[in-house]
């Protein structure tokens, strides 16, 4: 007869989703994009990728040794999702010294600083990308097209929502959601993206509130724009598949770390992303908001969870 | 039939296997150690000697105050000691040690009227409660004779009949549903006539279709009965979401379900008020589950209080050699006990031995939130075990910590494995130690 039985505190099973378990599935469905990226930009997209992951996971697992913690833990691939992640947002010709600085900070900056896992405010990818847009803005902004369209100008060449800022240049839906247009490496195909997030959608790991709040604000005040004047501003179909918009909302956005939990909280998080990209669009300086927007949102998340405490049950109303 | 659903709560692998296994009556031991302390309240008072014979259903421990309950003599036999034994929780009381004689077949007198049923006044009921020793058979024990006496100013409308039975593994209230479905009806009869409630509600899960349809059958044409189908899912049985889930009524915060006119027993405790009122038995043994993986016969047996863990499992072929973990109740909100020689008591709805205990190291919080959505008072776990870790106990009592029920949906949930429940208990004793120091 065992002489010791062990003792702990109910509940004594626990749900098979574990976080290793949950990032490796969200690394999973970023395969349609990164392979997406891999057909639009050629084998060197996949370096960019790589050289990003190695980045982040080494970065990780030197600090988590500095910090005497468990260097174990950067097996739970939360370093190795921001550096696909932050690869996934950058220019297809970047090189691959700023993508290494860029995966760097994202790791260093962006989330060990804070305390490691869980505990950091912004998500880690898009502060090393926004470092790198103040560091680098021209290499930033410098597009290619994708292969399969490369009869166009390369040296003017710009994104769909540049073309439209600078040029007034309308890209046809189509083209956005299979994703023949410049852009960032995993950005340009809408479809593959929603691929990705349906997936994680079934499986439950991510906040479906998150992407669809996002995504009606973004519509209602975009399309609300377009009625207003036709001319001037871009459809909101348009505004929905270009740019970074579903890769944000989809993949970033709904980093559990640094969005909010409390049911209210969650619907302005995403509402208010929506809202910041179409100002910063259709009336900021630059031809794309959504990082930025991301990184707003998350900033104040702390403050709306604070003021949407669930009603418990029984609560007075 | 409408089958509703508790909105929130999780839905462990319901592992319940010895749901076809008839109700057993398990031989009485030689000795048994009758604890005490088997209910919520004050800890009853032994009032009988060492050396004294007691017959089965002779009250060995008395009531202390409102709060209490009595506790009886499950055998016939001989007083041998009062000792400490361990109880499921750990802690080390009082138990009425009683050498066994098997070949007594006599019965204590009830302290209680024994008449027709029909007979009975709503006193009578709650006097058989209280001398019966009766308390709530779900899991908390609480003494049913104070819950069968709500304020004056108060009027019952309604009693809901708990069979939920939401726990993974218990199929304890299953079979008694299934093989004492007449008892139960009438015991909560009783206790309908005691509170004074018009309507009574029977809820069942619908895992248990076949209890759903027996008591479908006797209660077609009773009125003021309803059976109401329930989707399985945790915690749809604790009384504050079952109440929400039958009624649509919310138990204030701090409240009890008789603030919104509502009277809630579990089957096993009306089955004993029955028992009680018709043979004059007390509440001294229970149907238990035994089950779990390092168990090779598993099944539903009705125990006398006292006998030891051990015995029970040696019945049961326990693979000795392999357990890990043995928990007392279900697996959720279950104790896992320290020894074998721990006693079957009130609260005893399961034995259930694992080959391995669930253990992993917890990580850091990724705030995914998942424990918001499960929980079903919506207390937001993280938050208020956050305060806790931060020492902050007033932030956690103002965010709803003292409202928890430990049901444990949120630490089954936690994808980074953090022991919320085990912290929140921690920040209620830390709270209750802060506030005595005041």
């Amino acid at each position: 007869m065992a002489e010791r039985l062990i003792i702990s505190s109910s509940p004594h099973v626990m749900a098979s989703d574990d976080v290793p378990k949950i990032m490796r599935h969200v690394i999973y469905a970023l395969i349609p994009a990164v392979a997406g990226a891999v057909y639009f930009f050629g084998i060197r997209a996949l370096f960019v990728i790589l050289v990003s992951s190695a980045v982040a996971v080494l970065t990780e697992a030197i600090i988590l040794a500095v910090r005497k913690k468990d260097v174990n833990e950067v097996f739970d691939a939360s370093a190795l999702l921001t550096g696909i992640l932050l690869a996934l947002t950058l220019p297809p010709s970047v090189s691959f010294g700023t993508v290494a600085v860029g995966a760097f900070i994202s790791i260093a900056i962006g989330k060990q600083v804070f305390g490691g896992f869980g505990q950091n405010i912004f998500n880690p990818a898009l502060v090393g990308r926004a470092f790198l847009q103040a560091a680098f803005p021209v290499e930033m902004t410098t597009w290619i097209p994708p292969r399969i369209m490369q009869k166009v100008d390369a040296v003017s060449f710009a994104t769909p929502l540049g073309g439209f800022k600078f040029s007034h240049i309308m890209t046809s839906h189509k083209a956005l959601l299979l994703g023949s247009v410049g852009g960032s490496l995993g950005e340009t195909s809408a479809l593959l993206i929603l691929i990705g997030g349906v997936y994680l959608l079934w499986r439950k790991y991510l906040d479906w509130r998150i992407p669809v709040s996002a995504m009606i604000s973004l519509v209602v005040l975009s399309g609300i724009m377009f009625l207003v004047n036709p001319s001037k501003y871009p459809d909101p179909i348009f505004m929905l598949f270009a740019g970074g918009f579903m890769l944000g909302v989809w993949f970033m956005a709904t980093d559990p770390v640094t969005s909010p939990v409390h049911p209210k909280a969650v619907w302005i998080y995403g509402a208010g992303i929506g809202f910041f990209v179409v100002i910063i669009r259709l009336f900021g300086g630059m031809p794309e908001g959504v990082m930025y927007s991301i990184l707003l949102m998350n900033a104040v998340t702390p403050l709306l969870e604070r003021y949407t405490r669930p009603r418990m049950l029984g609560e007075e109303k | 039939m409408l089958t509703r659903a508790l909105k929130a709560g999780v839905h462990p692998d319901e592992c319940k296997f010895t749901a076809g296994s008839q109700i057993q009556q398990f031989e009485c031991p030689e000795r048994l150690y009758v604890p005490l302390q088997q209910h919520l309240g004050r800890k009853a008072k032994p009032v009988v000697k060492k050396g004294e014979i007691v017959k089965k259903g002779q009250r060995i421990g008395e009531a202390d105050g409102f709060i209490s309950a009595n506790i009886h003599a499950p055998a016939g036999g001989k007083v041998k000691t009062i000792e400490k034994v361990m109880l499921p929780n750990g802690v080390f009381d009082d138990a009425i040690v009683i050498e066994v004689n098997l070949e007594s077949g006599e019965v204590a007198e009830p302290t209680w009227p024994m008449k027709p049923l029909s007979e009975l006044t709503p006193d009578d009921i709650r006097i058989i409660a209280r001398e019966a020793g009766i308390v709530g058979l779900g899991g908390a024990t609480f003494p049913t004779a104070v819950k069968l006496t709500p304020p004056d100013n108060v009027k019952i409308d309604t009693l809901i009949i708990n069979g939920a039975e939401c726990e993974p593994y218990l199929t304890a209230d299953h079979r008694l549903m299934l093989e004492r479905t007449e008892g139960i009806i009438e015991g909560a009869e009783l206790v309908r006539r005691a509170v004074g409630a018009e309507k009574v509600f029977i809820g069942i899960e619908d895992n248990k279709k076949d209890a759903i349809q027996k008591f479908d059958e006797l209660l077609k044409n009773k009125s003021g009965w309803e059976v109401v189908s329930l989707r399985s899912i945790y915690p749809q049985g604790a009384e504050k979401n079952l109440i929400k889930v039958v009624t649509g009524r919310e138990v204030p915060v701090g409240g009890l379900p008789f603030n919104v006119n509502v009277a809630i027993q579990n089957v096993g405790t009306v089955y004993s008020i029955f028992r009680a009122a018709t043979e004059g038995i007390p509440l001294v043994e229970r149907v238990v589950t035994v089950s779990g993986d390092a168990v090779s016969n598993p099944g539903n047996f009705v125990i006398p209080f006292g006998t030891p863990a051990k015995l029970v499992l040696e019945r049961c072929g326990a693979l000795f050699d392999e357990i890990e973990k043995v928990i007392f109740g279900g697996p959720m909100m279950g104790m896992a006990i320290k020894g074998y020689d721990v006693p079957v008591i009130k609260s005893t709805s399961g034995i259930l031995c694992f080959k391995r205990a669930v253990r992993e190291k917890p990580k850091a919080c990724l705030n995914c939130g998942k424990c918001v959505e499960v929980c079903t008072l919506n207390i937001a776990p993280t938050r208020v075990v956050k305060f806790i870790r931060a020492g902050k106990l007033e932030e956690a009592k103002n965010a709803g910590l003292l409202n928890c029920m430990e049901c444990g949906c949120c630490a089954y949930i936690c994808p980074s494995r953090i022991p919320l429940v085990q912290w929140l208990r921690y920040g209620k004793f830390m709270l209750r130690k802060m506030e005595a120091q005041k």
